[in-house]
């Protein structure tokens, strides 16, 4: 729909468009653009990781090479941040920084009308937030059973500040969710934004005669945009995989 | 969002709100794509979806694949550097060999050297004392014989002069003196 005429508003970018009504037990279950999107993000991921280990050589092929490097930064990010014990968290970080950043690059790939980012969803970044924290509480419960509650009693601090400061924990806690899924989702959502905005520059630039002559600022500016979110694209993922193991490490190692 | 005939969604017979730009005006007070709540659901489901079959092959499948290549790189990396810390200390063992053998065989061969010396020696000086002996025997033969012939010439001359002396004093007084006075006169006068 982005073609017909009215394609300017930068906010079409993000709407939801149905491909495939589908719908089971009176959930609406359509396939959309978006979940076309999940789809070939999971297909390039596991096509790519399959048939670049294919070989399994000592020798790694480049392709190899390259699932080999992820494979040890993530391995890397979790031991680091959550220690050998948050090992078994590995495959969810590693599911969670491939999927985040698969869905922000493809969102990064310009196709006419159909160029479509996940992550600037908020439905999206809100439900792998909330699936991770569930996982840290779950599992903090079930490790620690309810002294996994001490995460919100700091410790070495005076009786008298306990009232002020495990309430300022817990609102801490329960804002993790939510910065962590607004944070991918704004990002993404502006960079997209405004990466629209600067690029209809140019086109109307063009259309406004004499005013032409200024056409590449907005294409050079456009250009550099599109480099900063690239990186905004790969930094968020890593920050999302981050952060995740951060909280991780709550659940695994109790109070702080 | 019901069935939509058409590709280009609209909120068909639904209320407004579906549709995040209802044509033409495009954005006016439709919702914002990202807040539409009607969405949420198709993504949600494709979510769940993508993400647990993405999961599952991720635990399941490709990342023991690839940590698998990886430990086994790592393991016949130790093993071969296990190896050559093996084979090295081996090429040690050996030089250390060598080389007590090689001190060994020139402390033996030194050993040789001396003791043949002092093989030669002892026979060079038995040999010397051999050639010794001999002579002094030969010496003293000699000396034993020249001893009795100039015994025995002495005797003769003794003779010879008991003669002489009886035939000078008959040539001289006529008289006959007996070989045996002469040779006590004589033997008086030397002695």
């Amino acid at each position: 729909m982005a073609a017909e005429g009215h394609g300017h508003s930068p906010i079409e970018q993000f709407e939801i468009r149905e491909l495939l009504p589908i719908n089971i037990f009176g959930i609406d279950a359509s396939l959309t653009n978006s979940g076309a999107y999940m789809l070939v993000a999971l297909g390039l991921i596991v096509g790519f990781l399959y048939f670049s280990t294919g070989g399994r050589s000592l020798v790694p092929t480049r392709l190899q090479s390259i699932s080999e490097l992820l494979y040890e930064f993530v391995a890397n990010t979790v031991r680091e941040n959550v220690g050998n014990q948050g090992m078994q968290f590995f495959p969810l970080v590693f599911s969670l920084f491939i999927f985040v950043l698969v869905l922000n690059l493809l969102g990064m790939i310009p196709i006419p009308g159909i160029t479509f980012t996940v992550t600037s969803h908020i439905a999206i970044t809100a439900s792998l937030a909330l699936m991770v924290i569930s996982i840290v509480i779950f599992y903090g419960l079930y490790k620690h059973g309810l002294g996994f509650f001490k995460i919100f009693v700091p410790s070495g601090v005076p009786l008298a500040l306990y009232p002020l400061l495990i309430p300022i924990e817990i609102i801490s806690f329960i804002s993790r969710p939510i910065s962590l899924s607004v944070r991918l989702f704004a990002n993404m959502l502006a960079g997209h934004i405004a990466l629209k905005i600067f690029a209809g520059f140019i086109g109307v630039l063009l259309g406004a005669g004499a005013w032409a002559i200024l056409a590449p600022l907005p294409l050079a500016l456009t250009v550099a945009l599109t480099a900063l979110e690239v990186l905004v694209a790969v930094l968020q993922a890593y920050v999302f995989a981050v952060l995740t193991c951060i909280y991780l490490s709550d659940a695994v190692h109790g109070s702080h | 969002m019901a069935e939509k005939s058409t590709p280009p969604r609209a909120g068909v017979g639904h209320d407004v709100q579906t549709s995040t730009a209802p044509q033409g005006e495009a954005h006016g007070g439709s919702t914002f794509p990202p807040f539409n709540s009607e969405t949420f659901a198709p993504q949600l489901v494709w979510l769940a979806l993508t993400f647990t079959i993405l999961y599952v092959l991720m635990s399941r499948l490709l990342l023991p694949r690839i940590g698998e290549v990886i430990d086994e790189r790592r393991e016949r990396i130790q093993r071969d550097l296990d190896t050559a810390e093996r084979l090295k200390s081996d090429t040690d063992k050996a030089i250390a060999t060598y080389e007590k053998a090689f001190a060994d065989a020139r402390a033996n061969a030194g050993s040789i050297a001396r003791e043949t010396r002092e093989k030669l020696d002892a026979k060079v000086a038995e040999r010397q004392a051999a050639a010794d002996a001999d002579n002094a025997a030969n010496i003293a033969a000699a000396e034993k014989s020249i001893q009795q012939t100039r015994t025995k010439a002495l005797a003769s001359v003794d003779e010879i002069a008991t003669d002489v002396a009886g035939a000078v004093i008959k040539q001289l007084i006529d008289a006959d003196v007996s070989a045996s006075d002469i040779r006590s006169a004589l033997s008086s006068r030397t002695s």
